[in-house]
């Protein structure tokens, strides 16, 4: 990768102990900030990225050269205005853009970690992530947030850190990977090691790259990030740049070039190993069996204040999914608000431009601040 | 703020936990924010008001009062308001067994199907009766099971349901309903306001 040295990072001294048992010591952890930090320290806003995110949520990715993931979200007068707030976010543990994860070197080898690298949950995510508040001298963070798995890590921060956040806005997510979720991510992490250039995890160290398996991966998941409906309105039986069918098995359809197209461009951002033990951490989510299938237990000892999102068209977390934090919530008098917001751009709808998603968080935000 | 909100307003305690179900736009959740101190939550069906109440900064739920109300404990609120809703669910008892669990005490309001008006309008034209508070056709109401004061009423004496307050509403006015005007303020109030507990 180039423009490396556009990455920021802090490197946590104190030893991490993660849940499969090993200990993490001198890690990295990748951050990137947006906005000022004011002198009350009361205006931070912790976003968690979602599987393939990385810390760069807004402006121009300086790797990618593409806009920021969260671009319509966060921005100056955006939803989250950075005129306001000082967004901060990390890269997470596992990942590759910087934070310790299976691209980087093993000190004691020279060589690149890979499949060396330890198994690793979004508890762990989100412990190691907690040292930028010591960093930042932050006291209580204003407001987490994300999408997806960001969702995830908002829950398991607020269980972990009862009153580090005033605020928590988990989108599109849910409080127990479900089996269809954990089904999908075999299938990407199969997808994976089924490339003969996968070797074992050793790619790096052997100038090889599964590109093929990654692509295929990113097609699947791709389409269980979109509904049926977005997708019919979008592509429908379209052809590609042909006037009818090639009779070959050659990107026929326009849907096809698409998704061909999306895992292609995906192959150069992101690192295999990483989507292995991201997707990993996943599936080990389990915050209602973390309290003996009491979710309530989760959030007993905090005072933050949640305000659920969820949207009618996606299927991989349902709204009922994201209902069940609401109602864990209600149980025990928690300060709990939820809406379902109508649109057919399926899970990716929060990361898009949806105008009532959009407007909702602004106000929420605003109110609360 | 109508003058329904305004009594209610005055039912409710300062300092309490309140539920507002059905709460619309949030116009009566902001008022007894803002002026009585109250930790007020809201559940509406819409998502467009619920959006609208965010916009207020509200603590609202979008949610079906007739599926949802199940998720909160037993007395988990000291009010549990209901304004003119009861008569638009598929099952009233149950939801007034609900209001009834989730709060210690609840205050219901309903449009009066015995005013004088709605009977003249079914005796003399012989259909369904439209008022100012009941503005829609038959075939497009989402009143399905309206009922008068005095229906009320009763309904609550055999369930043993207390009804700590009964008011009426005419013209701005408000009385107070009681077992020996109740034939009367059944004919004359256009709106019941109760104030009921277990």
């Amino acid at each position: 990768m180039n423009n490396i040295n556009e990455i920021k990072k802090i490197i946590v001294n104190k030893p991490l102990k993660l849940d499969c048992g090993k200990i993490i010591n001198d890690f990295p952890v990748a951050y990137e900030t947006y906005g000022t930090l004011n002198k009350k320290k009361d205006n931070a806003i912790l976003v968690f990225h979602a599987l393939t995110g990385d810390q760069f949520v807004s402006d121009i990715n300086p790797i990618t050269k593409k806009d920021g993931w969260w671009s319509y979200a966060v921005g100056p007068e955006k939803a989250i205005d950075t005129k306001k707030y000082f967004v901060i976010c990390a890269n997470v543990i596992g990942g590759c853009m910087g934070s310790y994860g299976p691209s980087n070197i093993n000190p004691a080898t020279q060589k690149i970690l890979g499949t060396n690298f330890p198994i690793i949950t979004i508890n762990d995510m989100v412990n190691a992530q907690y040292n930028l508040l010591e960093f930042f001298k932050i006291d209580q963070l204003f407001c987490v947030t994300g999408g997806s798995m960001g969702g995830m890590q908002v829950l398991q921060f607020v269980n972990n850190f009862p009153n580090k956040a005033k605020i928590a806005i988990p989108i599109a997510c849910t409080a127990s990977h479900s089996a269809q979720n954990i089904a999908f991510n075999e299938l990407g992490r199969q997808s994976i090691m089924a490339d003969t250039n996968w070797l074992n995890g050793n790619y790096a160290n052997e100038n090889s790259n599964p590109d093929k398996g990654l692509s295929v991966a990113r097609m699947a998941a791709h389409i269980t990030y979109l509904s049926k409906n977005g997708l019919q309105e979008k592509f429908g039986r379209k052809l590609q740049e042909r006037d009818d069918l090639k009779f070959s098995f050659d990107a026929d359809f326009q849907i096809e070039s698409y998704l061909r197209y999306q895992g292609s461009v995906f192959v150069d951002r992101f690192d295999a190993n990483s989507y292995l033990y991201i997707t990993r951490a996943m599936d080990y989510f389990d915050l209602i069996k973390q309290h003996d299938g009491n979710l309530s237990k989760a959030f007993i000892l905090s005072k933050t204040k949640f305000f659920i999102i969820s949207f009618t068209s996606d299927w991989l977390y349902p709204t009922s999914e994201n209902k069940d934090i609401v109602i864990a919530l209600n149980a025990i008098g928690a300060d709990v608000g939820f809406v379902e917001i109508k649109s057919d751009k399926g899970h990716d709808s929060f990361l898009l431009n949806v105008p009532e998603f959009l407007n909702t968080l602004k106000n929420y935000i605003n109110n609360s601040y | 703020m109508k003058r329904e909100f305004k009594i209610i307003a005055d039912l409710v305690e300062k300092n309490t936990r309140v539920l507002d179900v059905g709460c619309g736009d949030g116009t009566l959740m902001e008022f007894l924010k803002d002026n009585k101190k109250i930790d007020i939550r809201g559940i509406e069906i819409s998502k467009k008001n619920v959006q609208e109440c965010v916009g207020k900064g509200l603590t609202v739920i979008e949610g079906d009062a007739e599926k949802d109300l199940i998720q909160f404990p037993d007395g988990s609120f000291d009010f549990v308001i209901l304004s003119q809703t009861l008569q638009a669910f598929l099952n009233p008892e149950i939801v007034i067994n609900e209001l009834l669990r989730v709060g210690k005490k609840a205050i219901v309001t309903i449009p009066n199907f015995g005013f004088w008006k709605v009977r003249l309008h079914l005796l003399i034209k012989g259909t369904m009766p439209i008022t100012k508070n009941l503005p829609d056709e038959w075939y497009n109401t989402p009143n399905i099971h309206m009922c008068s004061l005095k229906d009320f009423f009763n309904f609550c004496n055999i369930r043993k349901i207390q009804l700590v307050k009964s008011l009426a509403l005419h013209n701005e006015k408000t009385s107070s309903i009681s077992n020996i005007n109740l034939n009367i303020k059944n004919l004359s109030a256009e709106l019941g306001i109760f104030l009921i507990e277990k």
